[in-house]
């Protein structure tokens, strides 16, 4: 298939066009976080810097960036660990119950958040009888975030073979040795990829949090749930928004240029 | 052969074996029991996903069959199915059902039909550089919390907001708050979920397929369809998974662009809160519970799920 050069524009512009709709929102966001109005009427009457300086001042969202960094990394930790396991033990075995296996893995993810909301909410109180709190987010957010490390890693493995690994077997190298030499090399920007995914949908996650946290565990998006509708507040949670975005280019960036020097050595 | 070249070894032990140190020998041991490496490889997974998800969702579905005493608030534990009948029979469960799987299916279709052609052009059309800064592009906004994006929609939707200031001159109104907002803002939150892997299962298809389509006479239109499409299928059910699941579950985004209206998330949260009724909300999320083992089991033959 030749795309003839009106095509290839045609694509290119409505590409632009779903892009500009994608950051239409984000840019009235960034706009708003300049407003002098506290309830985000557009177009703006007048711009300041108050929020700025006030979001950066703010302790409790300081303190809720914290704890969400907290949870987020725990639950990547616990996830990258579980999704590794899990996927080379799908993808190098064929056992009964493989299939059953892989869905197990993929459900957290495919049943609506507040399913698995009140399902863990319930079961940690009622039947394991603990007290919700970090502990008990953490335990959810990995959970779900196993799915994302496993489909990351189990499709570099598929693309990888084994001849590498068999051939480091065949030259006397042991199970440790060939996993530390062979596998985890060529399986490190797959983790990287997942890991960010994991720990991005844990650092957002809302809805399974409400149900799972104790009363005193403030994460950031509880915190903007809490003061989103707060008139003095709003423009604040704009700010915070702004830093996440551009903060976000890092790792992301870091990721591309990985996956892209991978695909250069090839 | 020269008279310098170094002499081969003659003999096998001069190649000295590895030392038997514990790892060592834990590794021999392992290698010749594969059935052993596997059990390994499971037991923590499974323990987690057993313990922690298995047995939480095996316990909401027995209590969706206790009751709640109307006197004291507490749960008695006696078996009934009057919520099972309250939520299967209740013309209000109905009603939100149906609307319920009507909003996921529209917003699952729209992510789709935005997500193809963005992503075509990315895998397809745009040169390596290009093509990295609109991942980066597509990624990014998933870092912007998912309230405030809803907000944003709010705001942008709003009396007086921006899609109000563009309309207004062309003699359009904004939708305001109500279903179509609650689908496009579902629609704009769940997007990249379904670019990313029609984007790889872009990737996926080679060039050269294309091409030798192309060179045995078919036109565009006719590589996508013949090509293109059937190895595209899973990665665009894979998609619609993330997209379909996440709007069958929300009921914050609801809450802020929805006005009154209600999904099924709204009526589980509000008999888990307010209501303070575990066993009836339990009762509720069966339905989507059931909807989606439905969906995952009708795509699982797709091989979607290998695609996620």
């Amino acid at each position: 298939m030749r795309l003839s050069r009106t095509s290839r524009s045609l694509l290119g512009v409505v590409t632009g066009i779903i892009l500009a709709v994608i950051y239409l929102p984000l840019l009235v966001v960034f706009i708003n976080s300049f407003s002098t109005s506290q309830s985000l009427v557009w177009p703006p009457p007048g711009f300041t810097l108050e929020w700025w300086n006030k979001a950066f001042h703010n302790q409790g969202a300081l303190a809720a960036i914290a704890t969400s960094v907290q949870v987020a990394v725990i639950a990547t930790a616990i996830a990258l660990i579980l999704g590794t396991l899990i996927s080379i033990a799908l993808q190098r075995y064929r056992f009964f119950g493989r299939d059953a296996v892989s869905l197990l893995v993929i459900l957290p993810i495919a049943l609506p958040g507040i399913v698995t909301g009140i399902a863990l909410n319930n079961a940690f109180r009622t039947i394991l009888d603990l007290r919700l709190g970090i502990m008990t987010v953490v335990v959810a957010h990995a959970t779900f975030c196993i799915v994302t490390v496993f489909n990351n890693v189990i499709a570099r493995l598929r693309r990888m073979g084994t001849s590498l690994e068999e051939a480091s077997a065949d030259l006397g190298a042991g199970i440790w040795t060939t996993f530390r030499l062979i596998t985890f090399p060529q399986l490190r920007s797959a983790l990287f990829a997942g890991g960010l995914l994991a720990f991005a949908l844990s650092f957002d996650e809302i809805i399974v949090t409400t149900f799972t946290a104790g009363s005193g565990v403030t994460t950031l998006p509880i915190w903007i749930l809490d003061n989103l509708f707060r008139p003095n507040q709003a423009p604040v949670v704009n700010v915070i928004a702004v830093v996440l975005v551009a903060v976000s280019i890092i790792p992301i960036y870091i990721a591309q240029r990985i996956a892209g020097a991978e695909q250069l050595q090839k | 052969m020269t008279r310098d070249a170094p002499a081969p070894p003659t003999d096998r032990a001069a190649v000295s074996s590895p030392r038997a140190t514990a790892p060592r020998q834990l590794s021999v041991f392992l290698s010749k029991r594969p059935r052993l490496r596997l059990s390994l490889l499971l037991a923590a997974p499974l323990f987690w996903l057993g313990l922690v998800y298995v047995a939480a969702l095996a316990a909401l579905l027995i209590t969706a069959l206790w009751t709640v005493d109307s006197f004291t608030g507490q749960i008695s534990q006696s078996w009934t199915l009057d919520n099972i009948i309250t939520v299967v029979t209740g013309s209000l469960y109905q009603v939100v059902t149906v609307r319920t799987i009507g909003v996921a299916l529209l917003v699952t279709l729209i992510d789709i039909l935005v997500a193809l052609p963005i992503a075509f052009f990315m895998a397809k059309v745009a040169s390596t550089r290009m093509q990295r800064v609109l991942v980066i592009a597509v990624l990014m906004p998933l870092w912007a919390s998912y309230l405030v994006k809803a907000y944003a929609w709010r705001s942008v939707l709003s009396q007086g907001g921006i899609v109000e200031w563009i309309a207004k001159p062309f003699g359009l109104e904004s939708p305001g708050y109500g279903l179509p907002a609650t689908i496009i803002t579902l629609a704009y939150l769940w997007l990249p979920y379904v670019i990313l892997p029609i984007y790889a299962g872009l990737e996926r298809v080679p060039d050269s397929l294309l091409e030798a389509s192309s060179d045995l006479g078919a036109k565009t239109w006719r590589t996508l369809g013949s090509i293109v499409l059937p190895m595209l299928w899973p990665a665009i059910i894979a998609g619609s998974i993330f997209s379909f699941s996440l709007s069958m579950g929300d009921y914050i985004t609801v809450n802020i662009v929805g006005g009154a209206s209600q999904l099924l998330g709204n009526l589980v949260y509000s008999n888990v809160g307010a209501a303070n009724n575990l066993p009836l909300a339990a009762a509720i999320a069966l339905i989507p519970i059931a909807i989606m083992f439905v969906y995952l089991a009708v795509v699982r033959r797709t091989g979607a799920l290998d695609n996620l």
